[in-house]
C-alpha cells in the first residue's frame, strides 16, 4: 500500500448455477428434514471470500473484485458471483 | 518433466497434463494450476496447434484454462472413486483413440473425486456435433452428463480424460487398453 491508496473490503459470494447437481446442500437438507430441524425446501451450498484491497479509489478496487472473480473465484460454466463492499 | 513455475515450453511433439491433486483442489480442482506460469505457454502451443493429453487433474486443469470446454464437478455420490472402469469409444477419429473400433468397450481404472463432466444444454449439443464426446462410461459412475468421460477440442489436438490410461498399460495391472491410446499417438507421428 503506498500513501495515495486506500482500503477497501469486499464480501464476495458464490453459488452454482440453477441446473448443476449440489449434492452437499442436498446431503445438508436430508439431515435437516431426518433432525426436524425445520421444513427447508431446497439447500444450496457456496462459498464467500473476503477481499481486502488496497487501490487508488473505489473505482479501481471494484474493476479488480470483478476481474479476480471472473478470472479466478468463479469458473463460469457452473458458478455465479455477487459481490459487495463491507466496512469491516 | 517441466516445472509448473517454468514459463517456456522446449521443442516437443506432446504435451501431457497428469493427474495429481494440484493445490489441494482448493477452489475448484485444476483452478489454480490452471494460472501456473507454464499454462501460458501450453495455451500458446494449442493455440499453434499443439498436441495436449489431460489424464485426471490435468483434464480438470484444461476445462479450467478453457482450453477444453465444460467443468469437472465433485461425484453425485460425494466419493473418491477408484475402481476399473468400463468405456466406450465414441470417437476413433482422434490421434489418442485411432487404435481402436468405434463404439469398442475397453477398460480403464479411475481414481477421482471431482470427475463429474458437466456442460449447459445448447454447448453439449455443440460438442456432440463436433463429435467432440471421446469416451464415454458404461454404468456411469460419477454422474457425468451424457456419460462422457473424455472429450476432445474441435480441432481433435487436445484431449482431456477423467480415467488413467498411464495405469492399463501391462496385464499385470489387469488391461493394456491405456497401452493401446500411447501406441495410437506414436502410430499418428
Amino acid at each position: 500500500m503506498t500513501l495515495n491508496e486506500e482500503v477497501f473490503k469486499f464480501k464476495v459470494e458464490v453459488i452454482l448455477k440453477k441446473g448443476v447437481l449440489d449434492p452437499q446442500g442436498e446431503a445438508i437438507k436430508q439431515s435437516i428434514n431426518i433432525n426436524n430441524l425445520g421444513n427447508i425446501l431446497d439447500v444450496k451450498q457456496g462459498k464467500l471470500f473476503e477481499l481486502t484491497a488496497s487501490s487508488k479509489n473505489r473505482e479501481q478496487a471494484i474493476k479488480e473484485v470483478e476481474r479476480i472473480c471472473a478470472d479466478l473465484l468463479t469458473n463460469s460454466v457452473i458458478e455465479e458471483f455477487k459481490y459487495y463492499e463491507v466496512s469491516e | 518433466m517441466i516445472w509448473h513455475k517454468e514459463t517456456t515450453l522446449p521443442k516437443v511433439d506432446l504435451v501431457v497434463l497428469p493427474g495429481g491433486f494440484s493445490y489441494g483442489d482448493y477452489l475448484r480442482c485444476g483452478a489454480i494450476a490452471a494460472k501456473s506460469p507454464i499454462m501460458k505457454a501450453v495455451k500458446n502451443f494449442y493455440e499453434i496447434g499443439g498436441f495436449i493429453i489431460g489424464i485426471c487433474n490435468g483434464f480438470q486443469i484444461l476445462t479450467e484454462t478453457k482450453i477444453l470446454p465444460g467443468a469437472l464437478i465433485p461425484n453425485t455420490n460425494q466419493k473418491f472413486i477408484c475402481k476399473d472402469q468400463d468405456l466406450i469409444v465414441a470417437n476413433n477419429k482422434t490421434f489418442f483413440t485411432s487404435n481402436f473400433e468405434h463404439n469398442k468397450t475397453i477398460s480403464i481404472p479411475i481414481a477421482h473425486h471431482d470427475g463429474q463432466y458437466f456442460l449447459n444444454g445448447p454447448e453439449i449439443e455443440e460438442l456432440e456435433q463436433n463429435e467432440g464426446i471421446v469416451l464415454k462410461y458404461r454404468d456411469n459412475p460419477n454422474g457425468s452428463i451424457k456419460d462422457i468421460a473424455g472429450v476432445c477440442s474441435k480441432n481433435k489436438r487436445v484431449i482431456g480424460m477423467m480415467p488413467h490410461p498411464e495405469r492399463a498399460v501391462d496385464k499385470e495391472l489387469g488391461s493394456i487398453s491405456g497401452l493401446r491410446m500411447f501406441e495410437s499417438v506414436i502410430s499418428n507421428f
